[in-house]
């Protein structure tokens, strides 16, 4: 332990540098994952204009993911790159919500997800804009942005898909009730969350619980569906304890770099 | 046919602190694909011209919006057949694609929304019911 008392500050500083690093890993990796998955629906989508917006929606993420992930690297003082966290790491080091993992399952279960995770990013990241470090806050305003578009995409969906034919709806319902006991986590607060709040270098993001709440159940009450309740929640993804489907997911985005480490075209 | 200046991703050109030409670019969208060929092409342009350490500083804030099409450019895009977004308007929400963008060939204002995500991430694609060609429109951001 120290008791210089010019050494004390410069610690306390670089304890918060570390909070924030695990923090901003944690979004950059939910943006990644999910970006990740989503071009699964690449040549497989239901239409061609439906093929390019998921793919541009994967493509926001993957933008938002090397941002996020490039800023952690520099906050953690190692200089990782994007490229390293994305391609370097093995599975118990990613950190993102369970949620961005699950398969893409049908078109339903894929719109159900995106509704649910475009209205926390649009809230989070429109937080990050007003309360977060600067380089953090400039990329909130941005980000908000684009994926306040991912989330029409998403309502627009599942208002067509609930409104439309007796299968769209149940499968749309169904689709709901798959994501649902994921959505909790992505509003976990815990010790990290806590620090980088009372540092100020970023807000938590327990607070927007109800909003989101409010604001995806409008969407699905319109879209004439229900709102699930269920009686569990998904866990574990902030501490690097994954689904059984996350393996495949990471070999499949590092397979490249693994047969070519380091490899530039 | 659009430079970066007239397309608003080059916000400044200017030696740094440590006297280094420095140019800062603002990107489109995050995820913009062609920014590495951005980077890589406004470097080889300060090498031409005699700044071969000249630095591309990335710069988020404040976020780049179609706002930053300068009238030029907007001419640009609209003769290569890219609808341009509407005149800057200062606040105010923002519609994803506003009612009557005129289309580019036929000049007719009869045109709909075809697809909210385009051939580039900053467009999406309308349909001209005049004409019934569709075209590209840098969407108002």
């Amino acid at each position: 332990m120290t008791t210089s008392t010019d050494q004390a500050p410069a610690d306390e500083a670089a304890r918060a540098d570390a909070h924030l690093a695990v923090h901003l890993l944690r979004l950059g990796d939910d943006a990644l994952v999910l970006g990740q998955r989503l071009c699964r629906w690449i040549t497989r989508a239901p239409t061609i204009e439906e093929d390019m917006a998921l793919s541009n929606i994967a493509l926001d993420l993957i933008g938002h993911a090397r941002t996020l992930l490039a800023l952690s690297g520099e906050a953690d003082g190692t200089g990782r790159t994007e490229d390293e966290f994305a391609f370097t790491r093995s599975d118990r080091e990613f950190t993102n919500a369970l949620l961005t993992e699950l398969p893409c399952g049908d078109f339903a279960v894929t719109v159900a997800r995106q509704l649910v995770y475009a209205h926390y990013a649009v809230l989070y990241y429109e937080a990050l804009a007003d309360r977060a470090d600067l380089r953090l806050a400039a990329f909130g305003e941005r980000a908000a942005k684009e994926v306040a578009f991912h989330r029409t995409h998403a309502d627009n969906w599942a208002l067509r898909l609930g409104l439309g034919t007796p299968e769209s709806a149940r499968r749309m319902q169904r689709g709901l009730e798959q994501v649902w006991p994921y959505a909790a986590e992505l509003f976990d607060e815990d010790e990290v969350t806590r620090h980088v709040v009372a540092a100020g270098t970023a807000p938590s993001p327990a607070p927007l619980h109800p909003v989101w709440q409010r604001r995806v159940g409008e969407v699905v009450t319109r879209a004439g569906l229900t709102v699930p309740t269920p009686r569990w929640r998904a866990g574990g993804g902030r501490a690097g304890l994954h689904t059984e489907e996350f393996g495949p997911l990471i070999a499949d985005m590092q397979s490249v770099h693994r047969q070519f480490p380091g490899g530039r075209w | 046919m659009i430079g970066l200046g007239d397309l608003g991703v080059v916000r400044s050109v200017a030696p740094a602190a440590d006297g280094v030409l420095e140019v800062e670019i603002t990107p489109t969208f995050l995820g913009c694909p062609a920014l590495p060929a951005i980077v890589s092409a406004v470097r080889d342009v300060l090498a031409g011209s005699g700044h071969p350490d000249g630095r591309v500083r990335q710069v988020l804030s404040p976020p780049w919006t179609t706002d930053r099409v300068t009238e030029a450019g907007r001419e640009k895009l609209a003769a290569h057949g890219i609808a341009p977004p509407p005149p800057a308007s200062p606040g105010g929400p923002v519609p994803v694609v506003l009612a009557a963008v005129p289309c580019p060939h036929c000049g007719s204002r009869a045109t709909r929304p075809h697809s909210p995500f385009g051939p580039a991430r900053c467009q999406s694609v309308l349909r001209c019911t005049a004409c019934h060609e569709l075209f590209p429109y840098l969407s108002a951001l």
